[in-house]
């Protein structure tokens, strides 16, 4: 069963583009070369509405998370929520994905890559172990 | 930064309630629960609606709980920033009064948490950051939000899951005695981790119990209550503080420690011109077991990393230096899914040295909230003497 999807404000759209078209964009300043996350209009650090958007590498590292076995809606398959900081700075909220959903499976600070789950017109960013085959 | 009081110790809570019954409680709307608990408030100060010129409340609009109730108010107070938000209303109370917006206030809480007869849908704006950012994710629970941060904070102190079924076991040794928690059987660390994962690492247990209820509470000056029948079991405010980061727990800027429990606990200690050794009973809003230890070490009660020993050595439990959670909590006691009423209620029983299990010889109690999942908190600092 397909997870919720997004409804995009104007200030967001870019985000879900570039999702849609494979890469994981975020916005960085240009004044003060901060990355950021999620999309605003200015810059949460130094509030300059200087910022442009960015391609990142797709690399991240797993900073916390929870084995969910009680989804809503129910499903039978335990999702991985997971806490995980771009290799670019920002922390944001995903699933992990392609890995059996155990904690030894899962150790913090476990190097990510972004991939991207296809739901109705939109692809989500998700992340699964670098290591793991394409 | 200025923490100037606003209080002055000049403002005293001179009726406290919950609703007559917690638990399940299907024939009971939200509204209603406001409107029992506020009225068995009432009558605890030996007050009556037509003395109420000031109302705040969270879930319903002020407007709604003071029309429902019969109150021409002069003041409404609607800040809504999840559980915590009636630490706020008092503070934010005691502001007013102090200022003479308001001479007497009811703060009230009702929710059919478990029931859910006369509430509203769940979960947020699909347009809002949350709903674009966590919810797509299937972060649209409270037990698969707000748990997410938590084996951060259990890998930077080189702990295991364990610390978090000592808290269960800790809050659930409260709980036994108190016929009116929810979950009173004695348990033990081993049972709380071998229970089925419902978000791993949490186990059932430490996850909070899901109730009706409500509870309310009733502000005026502390000059005025000296006048009341009810007098010396006034219980006055000596200091407070609230503080927000993000609405969404991934934008946290620490996932191992929460700036606004360290902020708003500052500034209520500052504002009470005590410190911690003062304190003699902490409140400490448990929806999840990870939040004691949290608020244990952001508090500042207890040093980083200390906050597991702490507690499976028996500090916060019966005889210890600081009695905690002292109805069982959240975890144990009760939570309609804003659980701050209820731990200020608890603060007030002890104070009044009315709680059914009574810790004796308190006169200083912390109450740490928190709302939203890690967005927001709100402290109060609560005594038994004017000082």
């Amino acid at each position: 069963m397909p997870g919720p999807t997004p409804v995009p404000t104007p200030e967001t759209a870019p985000y879900w583009e570039g999702a849609a078209a494979g890469e994981l964009r975020i916005q960085q300043c240009t004044s003060c070369t901060e990355y950021y996350f999620y999309p605003r209009p200015f810059c949460p650090r130094c509030g300059s509405d200087a910022v442009e958007w960015r391609v990142t590498s797709g690399r991240a590292t797993l900073i916390s998370y929870v084995i969910n076995h009680r989804t809503f809606p129910p499903s039978d398959a335990p999702l991985v929520i997971a806490l995980v900081q771009l290799a670019e700075g920002p922390h944001m909220m995903t699933n992990v994905v392609g890995v059996e959903p155990l904690p030894e499976n899962l150790p913090l600070d476990l190097p990510l890559r972004v991939t991207f789950e296809q739901r109705g017109e939109y692809a989500i960013p998700m992340f699964t172990p670098a290591e793991a085959a394409r | 930064m200025s923490t100037t009081s606003m209080h002055g110790g000049g403002i005293a809570i001179v009726g406290a309630s919950e609703t007559t019954d917690i638990g399940s409680l299907p024939g009971i709307s939200t509204l209603d629960l406001h409107a029992q608990a506020a009225r068995n408030a009432l009558a605890d100060a030996g007050l009556t609606v037509k003395d109420v010129d000031g109302v705040a409340t969270a879930g319903p609009f002020a407007h709604e709980v003071s029309h429902h109730l019969g109150i021409t108010p002069r003041w409404l107070d609607g800040t809504m920033v999840g559980g915590c938000s009636f630490m706020l209303h008092v503070r934010h109370a005691a502001a007013a009064i102090a200022a003479g917006a308001a001479d007497v206030v009811l703060v009230t809480h009702g929710e059919s948490g478990r029931s859910r007869v006369g509430v509203g849908g769940r979960g947020p704006n699909p347009a809002s950051p949350q709903g674009q950012f966590e919810a797509v994710y299937g972060a649209n629970t409270p037990y698969s939000t707000f748990t997410v941060p938590a084996l951060r904070f259990l890998h930077e102190r080189g702990l295991e899951r364990e610390a978090l079924a000592q808290v269960v076991v800790a809050q659930r040794a409260w709980a036994v005695d108190n016929p009116r928690a929810s979950r009173r059987t004695p348990t033990t660390v081993e049972a709380v981790l071998e229970q089925p994962p419902i978000a791993w690492p949490f186990s059932k247990d430490m996850c909070c119990v899901v109730t009706d209820g409500g509870g309310a509470l009733v502000l005026m000056s502390s000059e005025r209550a000296a006048d009341l029948p009810s007098a010396d079991r006034a219980v006055h405010l000596l200091g407070s503080g609230e503080s927000a980061e993000a609405p969404m727990v991934s934008q946290m800027a620490d996932p191992g420690s929460f700036r606004a429990f360290r902020l708003a606990s500052a500034e209520a200690l500052a504002t009470a011109g005590i410190t911690h050794a003062d304190v003699d009973h902490l409140m400490a809003y448990d929806a999840f077991a990870h939040l004691p230890l949290y608020m244990l070490e952001d508090l500042g009660f207890v040093g980083r990393g200390e906050s597991r020993d702490f507690i499976a050595e028996g500090n916060t439990g019966k005889g210890g230096a600081l009695p905690m959670n002292t109805n069982g909590g959240g975890l144990s006691y009760t939570h309609t899914g804003m659980y701050g009423m209820f731990a200020i209620q608890e603060a007030v029983r002890q104070l009044r040295g009315e709680a059914v299990v009574q810790v004796p010889g308190i006169e200083t109690s912390f109450v740490q909230g928190v709302g939203m999942f890690f967005a927001a908190a709100g402290s109060l600092v609560l005594g038994n003497r004017r000082p």
